[in-house]
């Protein structure tokens, strides 16, 4: 699973699809982090549109980008959250972490 | 009690086999008719025991996971997933939330998603011989 990852003005937003787990966390990781370190956004906007699974590993990746932006000075946005993962984004109570926003995008 | 039906299955603990493990016990457990709500929980619950397996009981090698799933009276399921890892020196801090003994990126919440998605979780571990997980559901199913 590779993250698609779009600008706008300082926004980067990244289009999160398939599942995430402890497997493939490293790997969208990778991909986000190299993209953070390079641009440095004001903004980062996850996406979870195309996410049809997640665990505690994807509240780890969500906590992780949230700390690394905060050190850059950056905000979190996080969007278009599935049924299926809101009840482990609340347990985790990742709403504290940044802003939710309802919304559609295509792309 | 009696089982009505039982499956097991053996894997080696690599990452590439958590989708595996959680899709495997998931599609047992469909003879009971779960909603989708009661599919996810028993998926998601089954992906934390197992990474756990993978991430720290065999931190460095690979080891194997064995994992039963139960059904009694056509309601139940009891799903085991066991390892003979390093084991856990204290259980009851292990499962508080948000305690993890690896950091970084780990949150700290296996064992909370276990217990909030499933009826019952059990921990069993001894030092340097393994861990059993026992996870149950009584499933409710679409029509009540
Ligand atoms: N099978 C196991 N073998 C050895 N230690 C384990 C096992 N399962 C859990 N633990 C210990 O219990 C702790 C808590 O587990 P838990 O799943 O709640 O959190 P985590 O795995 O550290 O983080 P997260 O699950 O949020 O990624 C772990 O950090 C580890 O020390
Ligand atoms: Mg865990």
């Amino acid at each position: 699973m590779a993250a698609r990852i779009f600008y706008e003005k300082d926004t980067m937003t990244v289009f999160l699809d398939g599942e995430i787990d402890h497997h493939s966390a490293a790997i969208i990781r990778a991909g986000i982090d190299e993209a953070i370190l390079a641009s440095r956004p004001g903004t980062l906007v996850l996406d979870f549109g195309g996410i049809t699974f997640m665990d505690s590993s994807g509240i780890g990746l969500v906590m992780g980008r949230y700390r690394l932006l905060r050190a850059l000075g950056g905000e979190l946005v996080m969007t278009n959250l599935p049924e299926s993962i809101s009840k482990v984004m609340r347990l985790a109570g990742l709403e504290k972490l940044g802003r939710i926003e309802e919304r559609e995008v295509t792309v | 009690m009696k089982s009505t039906n039982e499956m097991k299955l053996t894997m080696e603990s690599r990452s590439v086999n958590e989708g595996f493990a959680r899709v495997a016990v998931t599609a047992f457990t469909a003879q009971l008719d779960p909603t989708i709500e009661e599919i996810n929980d028993i998926k998601t619950a089954v992906s934390e025991a197992v990474t756990n397996c993978i991430v720290h009981a065999y931190p460095e090698t690979v080891g194997r996971i064995y994992i039963s799933a139960s059904i009694y009276d056509n309601l139940t399921v009891r799903i085991k997933i066991r390892d003979s890892g390093v084991g856990i020196p204290d259980i009851k801090k292990a499962m508080e939330p948000l305690y993890t003994s690896l950091g970084g990126e780990r949150a700290g919440l296996g064992f909370a998603v276990m217990e909030s998605f499933m009826d019952k979780v059990r921990v069993r571990s001894v030092p340097g011989k393994g861990t059993t997980v026992t996870l149950e559901k009584k499933i409710r199913g679409r029509d009540e």
